[in-house]
């Protein structure tokens, strides 16, 4: 048995705490399981109880491993592998019998943190209490490496866990910046199946979009090089989508028809925007880029309808330098996109065809026109709620409900100008953004998801056209559909806020800028950005060997300045003792009486009482402090006031009277 | 102390220290090592294991918690050793004991900087180990191993060592300290003390002074008997006095090898340690014969303390 209390105490609760995290993720009663355990091995440390006997072990065991496999049906993989060490963790505990045992505890700690990481991507909020936990189970370590009773209060063990920490601290941030990242992995990586699970969708039907007008969750945030364009032009292109049933919506896909996998083309009409976007972790293939995309970034296709797609997904937070232009016009029709931009199912929404059919004789752009007042001037309301719709459904939102969102005007509408003869096609993406004052970058969140439509018209190409947008305010149901409606129409922005509103905001972009910024520096801090980093310092020219070079540098300076510091603390408390001794005998020496070499401070103390007897009582007082801090047992606190002021009033006359 | 590179790399220097040493030894960096423990090695292949999922995952914050908690491994080897470091080690008394007792050696831990040294052990040879706290001074601590058989025995080699803060490495100096500790014989169960021509020298009482008749007065000494305390001196508050009575001077009592024929040499000096220890007791003056030695009659404690030293180093070369 350990006979350190204190010590045990600081194990189970600094475990308790670094359990808590992936607990708080399992299956409720595998975390009931885990406490009932933690909670048993605090009866035995706080109560008294006896170790569970040896033959339980074994049930307790196979319980646990029974309860990973009734929720994750595998002992293998992250999860479940995060959810075995949580439970041989607790486990381990209840047979923890010597400080060996309770040191690989610890340990078990610190790998159980790291497989957090692995498993979940940590907001700042999770990582700094992870780095807490981290500070407890070091502070325990201490705790059991110092089995003396009177052990001093739980701050000591805390301040010198801290002080470690931060002396380890620089060690830390030059071996993450330096050690060489590899750009790919060693074995084979499940997809994490954690991230992205909200999104754009590669298809649309009524109430698609809507689904995510809730989500506050951040999609992508872009940072422009110079201004950041008018908010009628931000819109990020997504999937594109030509296929209808009347219903749903869906994309080409690549083997549908040879001309969709050719090379797109546009002519640029004004000046390129560039600007890095930050994509968050989804589970679909899209770039949304500003319209039209004037770079193709590493990896990834741009489809004849001009939508960036990755070749092979990667499920993890991406930056990209892009660049777009917001003026275009693209090349004339083939027979093939024009045919894909006519078809409408035979049959279906008879009544919306009729209108159609009405206006074919108008130019296509008078066409457009009529189709935008129709929904301007006629009673067409903005909501989130619309009614369901049936297998007529564009019928019925046209003619009957008049009520819908984004999804719904812009199916519509191109349901409108395909049915009079204008090839038209829907797109999906996000439009707008919201921008962050405080560190001048646009964050575009799943509430930004939109839908709109393009249509080809012979002079321009294929034009954007955003039936949503010609909805005047008066027309949006539901006060909570307000805002979403006012951040698709820009020269709503930004009125009548109060105080508060507006400090809220404040505190809402700083902390995003926060986020944004350990995104790309520390979860993002991978091989690319690495040589992207070391390129910019300098460091590449002297190849490998010279960044490991630099890395060990700095970590053995690092290194010294912790040994100086050390060195210097604890340097030895004698000093001042001995630096007033030394200046008592230079004032000796003044007078003539020097001390020699061999002679000890009683003998000197002798000799020169005899020589100066007037001096004799100083003399012997001085010494005997002296001798007392020096050799005896005279307490430091105390004595060594006395000492100095002893030898301060210490002013021996040249001449004996 | 500048070391030649045999000596430095001496795998004797490293086990053992550089052999008994007398007055104050401070432990410098040349004597204090340090390598990491068992569970430092542990810790290291956790360290590995992480490293590799990190670089497999290719999970920055996995990274950043290896490297954290390398360079917190690393950092804590200069801790440890700053621990033992520049610790001086002083030689303390050994007060005697008799055989089959526990010879208690005294040895100061002089801490010179201004923080406590914590979880500082002290293991002997056989593996007993003492942890204390050592707050900056001078502190003595005892170190205690048993004697079971008479003469001179040494504390031997023992080690200061310290695994603080973290248990992760271990530095330690061997240390062997020129200290002594005379152990006596063990006494004889208690047997009368000799008499007749061959124990005294002379005839007491002879010129018929009783017990208030002294002749003289001295000083007291620790170990002169109660009953010759002159208390009038006392409660006149003249100090403590000792009676010296007339026929003191020749009650000479010989405490004689020669007085116990035909018993082995310890069974001899076991008795001799009892009698010794009995007429001091009584407070006689006493003297020893020993075949090698001879010590004339005396008493008090310095006279206890000289016959005691002779019976344990008896047959030992001096």
């Amino acid at each position: 048995m350990i006979p350190l209390r204190p010590g045990r105490l600081w194990l189970l609760g600094s475990l308790t705490a670094v359990l808590l995290p992936p607990l708080l993720r399992l299956p409720p009663w595998f975390t009931a399981y885990c406490f009932a355990l933690l909670g048993w091995r605090s009866a035995i440390d706080l109560r008294g109880w006896p170790l569970p006997r040896r033959r339980l072990h074994l049930p307790l065991t196979l319980a646990g491993i029974g309860a990973v496999l009734l929720g994750y049906r595998t002992l293998f993989g992250p999860d479940a592998g995060l959810a075995l060490l949580s439970v041989m963790l607790c486990l381990k505990l209840l047979e923890l019998r010597s400080l060996r045992d309770a040191m690989l505890i610890i340990f078990l700690g610190w790998f159980l943190v790291a497989g957090v990481f692995l498993v979940v991507e940590p907001s700042i909020l999770l990582g700094g209490y992870l780095l807490l936990t981290v500070l407890l189970l070091t502070a325990a370590l201490i705790a059991l490496n110092h089995p003396v009773t009177q052990t001093g209060p739980p701050r000591f063990y805390l301040q010198l866990a801290a002080t470690l920490l931060l002396q380890a601290l620089p060690i830390m941030f030059f071996l993450f910046l330096l050690f060489p990242r590899l750009p790919g992995p060693l074995w084979h990586v499940p997809q994490n199946p954690n991230l992205g699970r909200t999104g754009m969708a590669d298809h649309m039907s009524p109430g698609s979009i809507a689904r995510l007008a809730d989500s506050e969750e951040v999609a992508f945030r872009v940072q422009f090089e110079g201004k950041i364009p008018p908010a009628s032009q931000l819109y990020w292109r997504g999937p594109v989508l030509w296929t209808t049933d009347g219903h749903r919506w869906d994309r080409l896909r690549g083997a549908a028809t040879p001309w969709f996998s050719q090379p797109a083309s546009h002519e640029a009409l004004g000046q390129e925007v560039r600007y890095a976007l930050t994509l968050e972790p989804n589970s679909e293939r899209w770039l949304f880029a500003l319209e039209l995309p004037a770079t193709v970034p590493h990896g990834f296709d741009l489809t004849a309808d001009f939508q960036l797609l990755q070749r092979r997904k990667l499920n993890a937070r991406q930056r990209f330098e892009l660049a777009a232009h917001t003026r275009y016009r693209t090349p004339p029709l083939s027979e093939e996109e024009r045919r894909l931009s006519l078809q409408l199912p035979e049959g279906r929404n008879p009544r919306s065809h009729a209108l159609a059919r009405q206006w074919s004789t108008l130019a296509p752009a008078q066409i457009v026109q009529t189709a935008l007042a129709l929904f301007r001037e006629q009673p067409y309301w903005y909501t989130r709620q619309p009614p369901l719709l049936g297998s007529e459904a564009m019928d019925e939102f046209l003619f009957d409900s008049r009520r819908g969102f984004c999804e719904h005007y812009a199916a519509a509408f191109v349901t409108l100008m395909r049915g009079a003869g204008v090839p038209a096609r829907v797109v999906t993406g996000y439009q707008g953004g919201e921008h962050n004052p405080l560190a001048d970058y646009l964050i575009v969140r799943q509430s930004h998801a939109h839908a709109w439509a393009e249509v080809w018209l012979a002079q321009e190409g294929w034009q954007r056209v955003d039936p949503t947008a010609v909805l005047p305010p008066t027309r949006v149901e539901a006060e909570s559909d307000q805002q979403r409606f006012r951040s698709t129409n820009p020269l709503l922005l930004d009125r009548g806020q109060s105080w508060l509103t507006r400090n809220l905001a404040r505190l809402r972009y700083g902390w995003d800028a926060l986020d944004n910024g350990w995104n790309l520096w520390v979860l993002g801090y991978n091989n690319l950005r690495q040589e992207e980093l070391l390129g910019r310092l300098g460091l590449l020219r002297f190849g490998w060997q010279g960044v490991v070079a630099v890395m060990l540098a700095t970590t053995a300076t690092t290194l010294g300045v912790v040994l100086l510091r050390l060195l210097l603390q604890g340097r030895s408390q004698s000093e001042p003792v001995l630096r007033l001794y030394a200046r008592y005998c230079r004032k000796l020496a003044r007078i003539g009486l020097s001390r020699a070499p061999h002679e000890g401070p009683a003998a000197f103390a002798r000799r020169a009482a005899q020589a100066r007897p007037d001096l004799a009582l100083k003399i012997a007082e001085i010494s005997e402090l002296y001798i007392g801090l020096r050799y005896g047992h005279a307490d430091n606190e105390s004595t060594l006031p006395r000492l100095r002021a002893a030898v301060q009033r210490f002013q021996p006359p040249t001449n004996a009277r | 102390m500048p070391l030649t590179m045999h000596q430095r790399f001496s795998l004797a220097r490293f086990l053992r220290g550089p052999g008994p040493e007398t007055g104050p030894v401070l432990l410098d960096r040349h004597r204090v090592y340090i390598l990491p423990t068992r569970q430092g090695l542990l810790l290291g292949a956790v360290l590995i294991a992480i490293l590799l999922g990190a670089i497999n995952y290719d999970n920055a914050l996995a990274f950043a918690l290896v490297f954290l908690l390398a360079g917190l491994s690393v950092v804590s080897i200069l801790h440890t050793w700053h621990n033992l470091l520049g610790l001086r080690v002083e030689t303390g008394r050994c007060p005697e004991v008799f055989a089959g007792g526990e010879a208690r050696f005294t040895i100061g831990l002089r801490n010179e900087t201004r923080q406590t040294r914590p979880a500082m052990a002290l293991i002997l040879p056989d593996g007993t180990e003492t942890v204390l706290d050592l707050p900056p001074g001078l502190h003595w601590t005892t170190l205690s191993r048993s004697a079971p058989r008479r003469g001179r025995t040494a504390l031997g080699r023992f080690q200061l060592a310290t695994r603080f803060p973290l248990g992760l490495f271990r530095a330690w100096s061997p240390l062997e300290l020129a200290m002594g500790c005379l152990v006596y014989p063990a006494p004889a169960p208690p047997t009368p003390l000799p008499s007749g021509r061959f124990g005294t020298i002379g005839s007491g009482g002879a010129q018929g002074l009783g017990h208030d008749d002294f002749t003289a007065l001295r000083p007291y000494q620790t170990g002169d008997s109660l009953r010759q305390v002159y208390w009038k001196a006392v409660a006149r508050g003249q100090g403590m006095h000792s009676k010296q009575f007339a026929g003191e001077a020749a009650q000479e009592l010989w405490l004689a090898w020669d007085l116990l024929p035909g018993l082995p040499t310890e069974d001899r000096l076991a008795h001799l340690c009892r009698w010794v220890l009995e007429a001091d007791e009584a407070g006689l003056a006493y003297g020893l014969r020993l075949p090698e030695r001879i010590i004339p009659p005396g008493s008090g404690p310095a006279q206890r303390s000289q016959c005691l030293e002779a019976l344990a180093l008896h047959g030992e070369q001096p």
